[in-house]
């Protein structure tokens, strides 16, 4: 029997708002894969369908605004195609989810324990005894010092860090097989952040679970990540391993985002600048290369009609042809 | 030569309490800080959330009240004039907020945001003051048909560039730039970075940059001031601060920067984990019982470290 390695398979997902009873597409055919023990990052600036796409996997979308197609497979099953009920069983249990806000995923009114609880009642056949230990135990687990009195704390007593340990707490209460975590250190200190960042990596190493990590921090992604995919304007343009990603990008896109960040030891020097604005979902060009507004100098003819990923290395995916024949622009212009 | 210096700056916020509301105690949000302002250069203030940076920018510019501590510029004290209308330096000094949706009035066009400061401030005729708006208007880069617009109408960058053509209408000398890029995208964060330097080379303008990353704070400032509860606890060039810092918080706040580069991240945890430790153990060195920091030392002629308890003993 072949044990097939991937937890979840995303095949030509599509998941569209209305807007004017026009479906316009946020993300806009993604098929990827997440693995065994590994992290896998998604990145891209606002506006890319990142957070969408976390959303379609476990269907939090206002399903009256929205539209999903194609196939979200996890053990056997379709999870587009999923009702609430088929949903609410997988949901906590066995895909746990990590929001960027702890303050606003938290209720105000429960106490910390009773929110951790809430999901063993559901999801276990544990007694009252058994639980109350089990949320002690996860509390302990996810760095909190003196568990048994943030059990009986409330939500606002608690600083921003304590309170994403508690979300990251109720995340892995089932042992959940997924964890997709959304922009989950975007909200804290960079010393809180370095913590929860670590804790994420040690739990993943503990539990086996795979991790979804939703980011626009490249320096997040190059410090916990195993893969990394980065979308633009809904479609994945550029998929690798993180080394190869980093050292060897190939998209101009992700050439370019790499070039603006400024760097801890590039000093006085002019930072990259994409030219133009990510075009907005309803005047999203459909067809051809996505980037080339923004990359004017590069001619027409280095793009593809119809761009689809190539891989160029082993595990190295890039869309669209153009980034064979991209330079910078302040790199000369002998082939405009 | 300095034109602009504060010394021993206080905010404390009361807090009340008890059965007749008395003020039981006081936040100190800013707990006697100095610093002193050069023409073109950057000054960056960097500090987790609630350290004070932000508030110590407020209080500089006079949307929040000082407790004690002198603010002198160009030789004259300043401390209780900031908000007095004719005063130049309301005039000199302006600021950037961070969140560029929230400081732009959506009821105004362009062109009222950006006069607002012009007419406070500059007696200009009507032709004149058009023509300093368009003027604005191209130093930011942005259509002259913008001014007719509303700020709704705008992307983030343009909206913080909107900000910045308004901080700028009165040739400011110091800029105080609270947060300015981090609502921003990376590549427009990157875009409004270069634009900041550009403008400062053009006019000679000092900024102070109070910011919570440190990547960007590297990139833009020449000196830099780390925060911690309201008190530095180091202050140097930029080279002082990140190749050789002294103080137990700057090497933990360093130490907790993500890289990109994905190679060392082993060895940059490991790193992580023992400074961290050796911050839980020597903690007490550096601060007091009440959590405070100790007063700076200068170390060389640009960098000041905060006391350890046992240098302290010894002064």
């Amino acid at each position: 029997m072949v044990i097939s390695e991937e937890l979840l398979t995303i095949r030509d997902l599509h998941t569209g708002y209305r807007i004017k009873d026009i479906y316009y597409d946020a993300v806009d055919g993604v098929s990827i894969s997440l693995k065994k023990n590994e992290i896998l990052a998604i990145v891209g600036e606002s506006g890319c369908g990142k957070s969408t796409l976390a959303t379609s996997i476990i269907g939090l979308h206002d399903h009256n605004k929205t539209r999903v197609r194609g196939g979200i497979y996890y053990k056997n099953s379709n999870l587009a195609s999923l009702d609430e009920e088929a949903l609410n069983n997988i949901r906590g249990e066995e895909i746990g989810m990590i929001f960027q806000d702890p303050l606003s995923a938290l209720n105000p009114l429960m106490r910390i324990g009773e929110q951790i609880e809430e999901s063993l009642i559901y999801h276990s056949k544990l007694s009252k005894e058994q639980r109350i230990q089990r949320v002690l135990n996860l509390l302990y687990q996810v760095g909190i010092p003196n568990p048994e009195r943030t059990a009986n704390q409330f939500p606002h007593q608690l600083s921003g860090g304590m309170r994403q340990r508690v979300i990251i707490a109720i995340a892995i209460s089932c042992k959940p097989n997924i964890i997709i975590a959304d922009e989950p250190t975007t909200a804290l200190d960079v010393t809180i952040q370095a913590q929860i960042l670590d804790l994420l990596s040690e739990l993943q190493m503990e539990t086996g679970a795979g991790i979804i990590l939703i980011t626009h921090d490249l320096g997040v992604v190059a410090e916990v990540a195993d893969r990394v995919a980065v979308m633009y304007a809904g479609q994945i343009i550029e998929e690798a391993p993180v080394e190869e990603l980093f050292s060897n990008p190939k998209h101009p896109y992700t050439r370019s985002l790499l070039n603006s960040i400024p760097q801890m030891n590039s000093e006085n020097e002019k930072l990259q600048v994409i030219q133009g604005l990510v075009p907005s979902l309803a005047k999203l060009p459909r067809t051809g290369c996505r980037f080339s507004p923004r990359i004017p100098w590069i001619p027409e003819s280095n793009h593809e009609a119809e761009p689809s990923l190539h891989e160029v290395s082993p595990g190295h995916f890039v869309r669209c042809t153009c980034f064979k024949y991209f330079h910078f622009e302040s790199e000369g212009g002998s082939l405009r | 030569m300095s034109f602009m210096q504060i010394r021993d700056l206080h905010v404390h916020y009361p807090i009340r309490g008890g059965f007749f509301n008395d003020v039981v105690d006081h936040v100190l949000a800013v707990d006697g800080i100095s610093l002193e302002f050069e023409k073109g250069k950057t000054y960056g203030l960097v500090g987790e959330s609630g350290c004070g940076k932000s508030t110590t920018g407020k209080a500089v510019i006079g949307l929040e009240k000082i407790t004690s501590g002198r603010i002198i510029y160009e030789g004259e004290d300043v401390t209780n004039k900031r908000r007095n209308r004719n005063s130049s330096f309301n005039r000199d000094i302006q600021m950037i907020f961070q969140d560029a949706n929230s400081s732009l009035n959506p009821r105004k066009r362009v062109q009222d945001i950006i006069a607002e400061p012009i007419r406070n401030f500059l007696k200009l005729s009507d032709l004149e003051e058009k023509r300093k708006i368009n003027e604005l208007l191209a130093i930011v880069g942005m259509p002259e048909d913008a001014k007719f617009k509303y700020a709704h109408e705008f992307s983030g960058g343009q909206k913080q560039r909107i900000g910045i053509a308004r901080a700028i209408a009165t040739n400011p000398k110091l800029i105080i730039a609270d947060e300015p890029v981090s609502a921003l995208d990376l590549s427009v964060q990157a875009q409004v970075l270069n634009f900041l330097k550009d403008i400062q080379d053009e006019l000679g303008l000092s900024y102070l940059f109070i910011s919570h990353d440190l990547g960007v704070v590297k990139h833009m400032c020449d000196y830099i001031s780390i925060m911690y509860k309201g008190r530095f606890v180091e202050s140097g060039t930029r080279e002082d601060i990140y190749q050789s810092p002294k103080h137990i918080y700057t090497k933990r706040l360093l130490s907790a920067i993500p890289m990109i580069e994905p190679d060392t991240r082993q060895a940059r945890k490991k790193e992580r984990i023992l400074v961290e430790e050796n911050f839980h153990k020597e903690q007490h060195q550096y601060f007091d019982e009440n959590g405070r920091v100790f007063d700076l030392h200068p170390i060389s002629a640009t960098h000041q470290v905060a006391m350890t308890a046992k240098e302290k003993w010894v002064i």
